[in-house]
């Protein structure tokens, strides 16, 4: 039986520093790239440097001479012929030193040397032959008729018509608007750029492999890297104790790890394969571009009367998912709606989630959309988006959500932003021009079980926290320790957290989705009350009590009808004979029948130059329904971080592929921009608008990570055309293309 | 602190050092390891590594002598030879700041300084803002503020924020977000680092934490 709700909380919600600040502070936090071990190699990958080749033959023999060199690695190798990239229907299409390389960076060899700089210099000294192919990098040209291949049988990854949905009578709705709107978007592949780059350590004991990995989920590397390895779960041990963000990039398993591994097993020794800023950029995943045509039709009144997407996005040369069409079937009232995507294959680097992957795409169609319809029938962009909350999932057979605060974070988001002030106030006559826009959003996903949460109480009253879960700088661990201190009132700096081991935590899926804390809090809080029922019950023994009379308060169980009647924690003498209670919780299922979805609204004033077509992000203000807010100071931090990742989509980040090589141009921060903190503006606010939804879980939480950049850019997009007048389709927004546009309307 | 001047001096003077011992070779080398060292190093060499050359390095107060390949940046000899791996590398080429380190005062990122640049400098890491086991005043507002997220651009972040703080006690808004802005920070936690920043400004001038 599930728990009551929490009502009033002492502790859940609070504004609170995070339990491992000193860990992260004073360097005392070891990262996996932090991992010295005694008598340990580093090892390098050699990578394809063209966009498709086909390895003829590898020359390592020099390399292999080289000092300090110890092992070389290639496809010749047996162990290392280790199946790779699974396509749609999970066969495996490629293999770890695959000799048919599909993009720039496929793995071609690796080295282990006595230091980094060694393996390095090996690297350099293996002689590969390439017989250079035909390549096609942009997803249109992969879509066309005659197309080069990237595999055999297409370029499309499934077959066209996958995943299309229909409702309703499309033609009839566009028939019956007043304003028929269509216009093309497009967005720019982005890449994660984890602050840590992606590597692991690897180090075998007999049979046993233990592996430091730098990860959003050590449970689902383990599993991959048994299948790999063909061995036991329970010889595959996973630490990833401190990450440095993943943002979905963490989510698979790299390839690097089992290099690692096969290196750590050939020579003996612990080895340590991170890769280079370099081969982030090319080999670790993206966001993949993605160009949407949406057509949408309203009548004057403000209601949407049909919404048709076409999209095609290109997962790059391995099997992955991309589609962005969720929002525009779910988040607005709409009877007749047409999703149409195409996903295709091209010669470049696989995609791989990111930060709600799809989503921060269609807000910026979809949301201009709706900023464009708002100023042809004359409504403000606030009220059009109130005309048209859906009580109901459209694209979940119409059932409905467990609570929706859409309305409430629009009209709240409007309050705190200063909307209506921000849209009349005067745009200025110079150079710089003002504007003030905004958009709504969704995230389409929800977590459920497993996860298995232990509490251990020691005989003094303090405790210890075993989660599966990473913390990837979401602040997880401090959430989980807060739900403990809510239940059983132990302080925080009484708890001690053990997580993201596979060896001594237990099961839950990566941390993704925005799920850790819907999935991972009910579990934990599961996990305390058990621990809380076996005090009370050790109490009711003692004090000769019935234990549905007695509770837990600061610390000491007391009787309700005779306040005497009470014990200390650690003067139960039960307690004292054991030394530890445990109490293990378990994540429940999902209600059924219902749809749990987190909602946003976020706001945006810009200045632009348009003399130059430089634009400054002045202010944002986001409200967010992510259900109950667990703690104030992380959840607030989380939101003016996706906004400035946000604001990197809408305005600076874009990977450039040379048409001539298919090679990427700028696989550096240099040349990649990601937001500084002159990009993001330090005026930033966030309210959080709380459903009370006592049906998602048993902690009321619906995931905030990924809303948290769903809306930012199109809402950037949106003040840019306020300040300006001008549209801005494609993403990002340089200064060059803003000029282009700007000076295009001033000729006419 | 020493005065500006004096610093960027020193610093001058150990890179015309570091190129002189280049050109001299291993005579160079042993020119700079300093009296009492003067052992050829190659004989000191680990097997299998390149040339080495013997270096005198303060680090956080501490004086080291460390044998080192004059191609290894400041930033692996302080991870990997000293073992202080709060300075993390975070692209090793000068564009993210999360190896920031402070160089006779000077905010520096240590991947692009060589270990025998910074010779006979006195180097301070995030672990040199301890106070024992006790966070300095830029680590404890960091934590109090929540400015980070990952931790992973952390210690260059505060690393830059106490080079800058050194230099100018009282920065505005629009100073700390010029001079940050060498530091990348891919979770976002900028507006929290700037009131950081503001709050270890006012707890170094003895404010309430």
């Amino acid at each position: 039986m599930n728990p009551k709700p929490w009502g009033d909380t002492a502790v859940v919600g609070k504004p609170v520093s995070r339990i491992d600040a000193y860990e992260r502070l004073s360097g005392a936090a070891i990262y996996s790239l932090d991992v010295l071990l005694p008598d340990m190699l580093h090892a390098a990958i050699l990578r394809c440097p063209h966009a498709h080749a086909i390895v003829k033959k590898v020359d390592a023999s020099a390399a292999l001479a080289m000092p300090g060199v110890r092992a070389v690695l290639t496809d010749a190798d047996q162990e290392a012929r280790i199946p790779w990239h699974p396509d749609a229907q999970g066969k495996p299409v490629s293999r770890l030193f695959d000799p048919h390389c599909r993009c720039e960076g496929e793995e071609v060899a690796a080295v282990a040397a006595e230091t980094p700089q060694q393996a390095a210099d090996a690297l350099r000294r293996i002689r590969v032959e390439y017989e250079t192919r035909p390549f096609v990098i942009e997803m249109e040209a992969a879509h066309r008729a005659g197309a080069t291949q990237v595999h055999d049988g297409g370029n499309y990854v499934y077959p066209p018509g996958t995943g299309d949905t229909e409702r309703g009578d499309v033609a009839k709705g566009f028939a019956e608007a007043d304003v028929v709107l269509e216009e093309t978007y497009r967005t720019s592949c982005e890449i994660h750029t984890t602050m840590e780059v992606h590597g692991s350590v690897a180090k075998w004991d007999g049979k046993r492999l233990t592996v430091w990995n730098t990860t959003q989920g050590v449970f689902d590397d383990q599993a991959a890297l048994a299948a790999a390895l063909k061995m036991p779960l329970s010889d595959v041990r996973v630490i990833g104790h401190y990450m440095g963000g993943g943002f979905g990039s963490k989510l698979n398993l790299g390839k690097y790890t089992v290099i690692a591994a096969l290196f750590a097993r050939k020579t003996g020794r612990p080895v340590k394969l991170f890769l280079s800023r370099e081969e982030t950029f090319l080999s670790v995943g993206n966001r993949p571009a993605h160009t949407m045509k949406l057509k949408a039709g309203v009548r004057k009144d403000g209601t949407l009367t049909a919404l048709e997407l076409n999209g095609i996005g290109t997962v790059g040369a391995y099997t992955d998912w991309t589609t962005v069409g969720y929002q525009v079937a779910d988040l607005y009232l709409c009877p007749n709606v047409r999703v149409k995507e195409l996903q295709v294959y091209t010669h470049a680097g696989q995609s791989r989630p990111f930060r709600a992957p799809g989503f921060p795409q269609c807000s910026w169609a979809l949301e201009q959309m709706m900023d464009a319809l708002a100023e042809k029938i004359g409504m403000d962009p606030v009220e059009f988006r109130l005309k048209n909350i859906a009580a109901v999932s459209q694209a979940e057979e119409n059932k409905p959500y467990t609570s929706t605060g859409f309305a409430e974070c629009l009209r709240e988001g409007a309050r705190v932003f200063g909307w209506r002030q921000a849209r009349e106030r005067k745009k200025g006559d110079g150079a710089w021009v003002r504007g003030a826009g905004m958009a709504g959003g969704m995230w389409g996903y929800a977590g459920g079980p497993p996860s298995t949460a232990i509490v251990r109480l020691y005989a003094d009253g303090s405790v210890n926290l075993n989660i599966g879960a990473s913390d990837l700088g979401t602040g997880t661990k401090t959430v989980m320790a807060m739900v403990v201190a809510e239940e059983l009132g132990v302080p925080l700096d009484r708890i001690q957290i053990e997580s993201a081991d596979t060896a001594t935590t237990q099961y839950t899926g990566a941390s993704g989705g925005s799920k850790t804390v819907m999935v991972d809090s009910p579990a934990v809080r599961a996990a305390a009350l058990e621990v809380k029922a076996a005090l009370v019950q050790m109490a009711a023994g003692q004090l000769q009590a019935a234990a549905s009379g007695l509770s837990l308060v600061n610390g000491e169980i007391v009787s309700a009808d005779s306040p005497d009647k009470r014990v200390k924690v650690q003067d139960l003498k039960t307690l004292k004979e054991q030394q530890v209670v445990v109490g293990v919780g378990r994540r429940g299922p999902n209600p059924a029948g219902k749809v749990i979805r987190p909602f946003a609204a976020q706001f945006a004033e810009v200045e632009v130059n348009t003399r130059t077509g430089e634009m400054r992000v002045l202010r944002m203000a986001a409200a967010h329904d992510s259900g109950r807010v667990m703690n104030r100071l992380t959840y607030e931090n989380q939101v003016f971080g996706g906004m400035t990742m946000g604001i990197g989509l809408a305005m600076t980040e874009q990977r450039i592929l040379d048409r001539e090589t298919g090679k990427m141009v700028n696989a550096n921060w240099h040349d990649y921009k990601i937001p500084t903190m002159k990009d993001a503006p330090a005026d930033m606010t966030c309210v959080a608008i709380d459903p009370h939804d006592h049906e998602c879980d048993t902690t009321s939480t619906k995931g905030l990570g990924e809303p948290a950049m769903v809306p930012t850019a199109a809402a950037v997009a949106n003040a840019f055309y306020h300040a300006t007048g001008v549209r801005m389709t494609s993403a990002p927004i340089t200064p060059a293309e803003a000029i282009a546009a700007l000076s295009k309307r001033r000729k006419g | 602190m020493k005065p500006n001047d004096d610093e960027s001096e020193r610093s001058a003077l150990s890179r015309r050092r570091f190129f002189n011992s280049m050109a001299a070779g291993a005579g160079g080398a042993a020119l700079i390891a300093g009296p009492g060292e003067g052992r050829d190093p190659r004989l000191e060499a680990p097997p299998d590594r390149a040339e080495t050359i013997r270096i005198p390095l303060t680090v956080n107060g501490r004086q080291h002598s460390l044998t080192v390949e004059p191609r290894w940046t400041l930033l692996y000899a302080l991870r990997e030879q000293l073992g202080l791996t709060g300075t993390k590398p975070g692209c090793e080429r000068g564009e993210c700041g999360a190896c920031t380190v402070l160089i006779d005062g000077q905010v520096r990122y240590a991947c692009m300084t060589l270990a025998v640049e910074a010779a006979g400098a006195s180097i301070t890491t995030l672990e040199g803002l301890m106070r024992g086991e006790e966070l300095g005043p830029v680590q404890q507002a960091f934590a109090q503020e929540d400015a980070f997220q990952c931790g992973y651009c952390t210690p260059g972040q505060a690393m830059s924020a106490e080079g800058l703080l050194r230099k100018s006690p009282n920065p505005s808004v629009d100073e700390i977000r010029e001079e940050m802005s060498g530091n990348l920070c891919r979770c976002g936690a900028y507006p929290h680092i700037v009131k950081a920043v503001q709050r270890a400004a006012s707890m170094r001038k003895g404010g309430v934490s």
